[in-house]
């Protein structure tokens, strides 16, 4: 911080100051260096390619080259149907999904919080973890093996019991079984990882004092251990609020298929069909575009919520 | 009633609860086990549930002989070990000189990688990137563009930060220089964090499918995932035309299908118990904000 106005002497003493700095700390820099790099080219670099919303974009062209529309892709995207449905879609499934799997591991977590025998609890945690480390193809692969309509189990067994076979692949309804089904499997066990975390820190003398009183296990469960993990609950239900319009592109895409697509076409997935099937890059970058600053939106209006109700935001 | 025997029945109530659910977890990949070993005429028939029925090997052996599945394999293992090298070095990099309060710009490049959490440019830029930088078709497609996962990023900082300090310090005393404390004292102290990161890597890389998708259509360098998604596909075309009455082409059998959907999850399953112990520890850290 060289001032104008400092003496020549003074000004020595700073580049000595200076380069002792240099010295010791150009290695952090020189750490630095690469990762910055990759952050400006690949996370930086496709924000710049972002202007494509603005600009009649081809291949050939290229982004620089290519001529300002200003908000004529916006409107046209506005006027699509399928722009409402995949909308819709996903925040339907967004919101079908909380509701089913937002619970599970609440209970999971105080059911094997309350476990006594070691062994069993580290036995069952080990197995409903094992869900999360699957990929979503592979998911696919069983997903069929079980619920398809001729040879799958679960139609199987409906049917020895005397039932109905249900379309869980092809009718949209029925889907939407398939679909939570999947998210409930996946994410259930793994969640249960910061409600247990969050119950380490009980103070156990709380439960000892609620045995003299002669509490039952119910009891101490809904007085003790439920408020003790109400503050992560909370903070968890408002960060899922403040992802409604964010969802991943492999779940919808790999369980859903032509004959659902009504439900199962949601904004990613649109995305990446009108954009890298259909070529329609222009398009497809201000669905994207839209998505991103309306779930920048979301976040920022969770986090606002966050701080009013746990007086700690999620950010 | 008596408090114990109350007690002893909540025990046995709750446990057949966690059963089922350990079971609700494992059936599919029981089911799918099953399949993966029955004769295709116990399959169509559906006759397998959890135990394989007309009992063979062929699927297995099929899938044993296929190069073009054992060649993916392979690439994805090289793939998934490159990767997650790389993406352990970019991070523990860049990492390590953000925890040092007085380095100047730290707060900048902070905000520089915080806000790439917030706001993507979204996949249409991001192709149209890796395109332009000539990489469709090549293992840096699958590789850069994930390098450094901000969320890990700030997992490893915070780790760094909670380190005792006294250390660091009296190392710095001796006068040794950042790079040599980060690699004697500071990187050993943190091998559990850094087995959870790897494993978040590892398994991000091997069930990465969207960014193959996008990128690779050269058969050579498929990864398994993408090898294996054909296969799914091609199932639900067996599901669509069944619904519409035509006729049955000739497609996968099943019990190959599933004997591919096993030999993709084994090699997971063979790493996962053991950084199990690490990773619930690391998955807190991050629950704790940076």
């Amino acid at each position: 911080m060289t001032k104008a106005k400092a003496t020549p002497l003074k000004r020595y003493g700073e580049l000595n100051k200076r380069s002792a700095y240099l010295k010791r700390y150009w290695q952090l820099y020189a750490l630095l260096a690469l990762p910055i790099l990759y952050f400006v080219i690949f996370r930086y670099g496709p924000m710049y390619g972002v202007q494509i919303a603005f600009k009649d974009f081809n291949l050939f062209t290229g982004i620089n080259d290519s001529e300002w529309i200003g908000l004529e892709a916006f409107r046209e995207v506005f006027a699509m149907n399928d722009f409402y449905i995949t909308l819709r879609n996903t925040f339907m499934l967004n919101f079908l999904d909380l509701i089913v799997s937002f619970p599970a591991p609440i209970i999971l977590a105080i059911m094997l919080y309350e476990v006594r025998s070691g062994w069993f609890k580290r036995f069952s945690q080990t197995v409903l973890y094992i869900p999360h480390f699957i990929s979503w193809v592979i998911i696919g692969g069983i997903v069929y093996q079980l619920f398809g309509t001729q040879s799958g189990m679960i139609n199987g067994v409906l049917q020895g019991l005397g039932f109905e076979a249900v379309p869980f692949l092809t009718e949209k309804n029925s889907w939407l079984i398939t679909y939570l089904f999947t998210g409930v499997w996946q994410s259930a066990g793994w969640g249960t990882i910061l409600y247990l975390a969050a119950l380490t820190g009980v103070n156990k003398e709380l439960f000892e004092a609620a045995d003299v009183d002669g509490a039952s296990r119910l009891r101490k469960i809904w007085h003790i251990t439920l408020p003790s993990i109400k503050p992560t609950i909370v903070t968890l239900l408002i960060l899922n609020l403040g992802k409604m319009v964010s969802i991943g592109f492999d779940r919808p895409y790999i369980i859903g298929n032509t004959a659902v697509r009504e439900y199962s076409d949601v904004l990613s997935t649109f995305v990446y069909r009108i954009g890298l099937e259909a070529g329609q890059y222009t398009l497809a970058t201000v669905v994207g575009l839209f998505q991103a600053v309306v779930g920048l939106v979301f976040i920022l209006g969770s986090n606002y919520i966050s701080k009013k109700t746990t007086g700690d935001g999620i950010l | 009633m008596s408090e114990r025997t109350s007690n002893r029945i909540f025990d046995v109530v709750n446990i057949t609860f966690i059963s089922l659910f350990v079971i609700f977890c494992l059936a599919p990949f029981v089911h799918t086990i099953a399949v993966s070993l029955s004769s295709n005429r116990a399959i169509t028939s559906g006759e397998v549930t959890l135990w394989p029925v007309e009992t063979n090997w062929d699927a297995y052996a099929q899938v044993f002989s296929d190069h073009s599945m054992l060649r993916s394999l392979g690439f994805t293992v090289l793939l998934t070990v490159a990767t997650t090298l790389l993406c352990m070095i970019f991070t523990i990099a860049a990492a390590y000189p953000l925890t040092k309060g007085n380095l100047k710009g730290r707060k900048f490049f902070l905000y520089l990688i915080i806000v790439t959490m917030f706001f993507s440019g979204g996949i249409i830029p991001e192709y149209l990137l890796i395109r332009d930088l000539n990489m469709i078709n090549t293992v840096w497609a699958l590789i850069l563009p994930g390098l450094v996962s901000p969320f890990n990023l700030i997992i490893l900082i915070s780790f760094f930060k909670n380190l005792p300090p006294s250390l660091e310090e009296s190392a710095e005393i001796d006068g040794s220089s950042f790079l040599n404390t980060l690699l004697r004292i500071v990187l050993p102290l943190s091998l559990p964090v850094m087995a959870t990161l790897a494993l978040f890597y590892a398994v991000g890389r091997w069930n990465g499918f969207q960014d193959a998708l996008m990128y690779i259509n050269d058969p050579q360098i498929y990864p398994l995932q993408l090898k294996l998604f054909q296969m799914v596909q091609n199932n639900m075309v067996t599901e669509l035309t069944q619904l519409e009455g035509a006729n049955r082409t000739p497609l996968t059998p099943e019990a190959l299908k599933a004997a591919t959907v096993i030999f993709a999850t084994v090699p997971i399953l063979c790493v996962y118990p053991w950084l199990q112990k690490y990773f619930v520890s690391g998955v807190m850290l991050g629950a704790v904000k940076g």
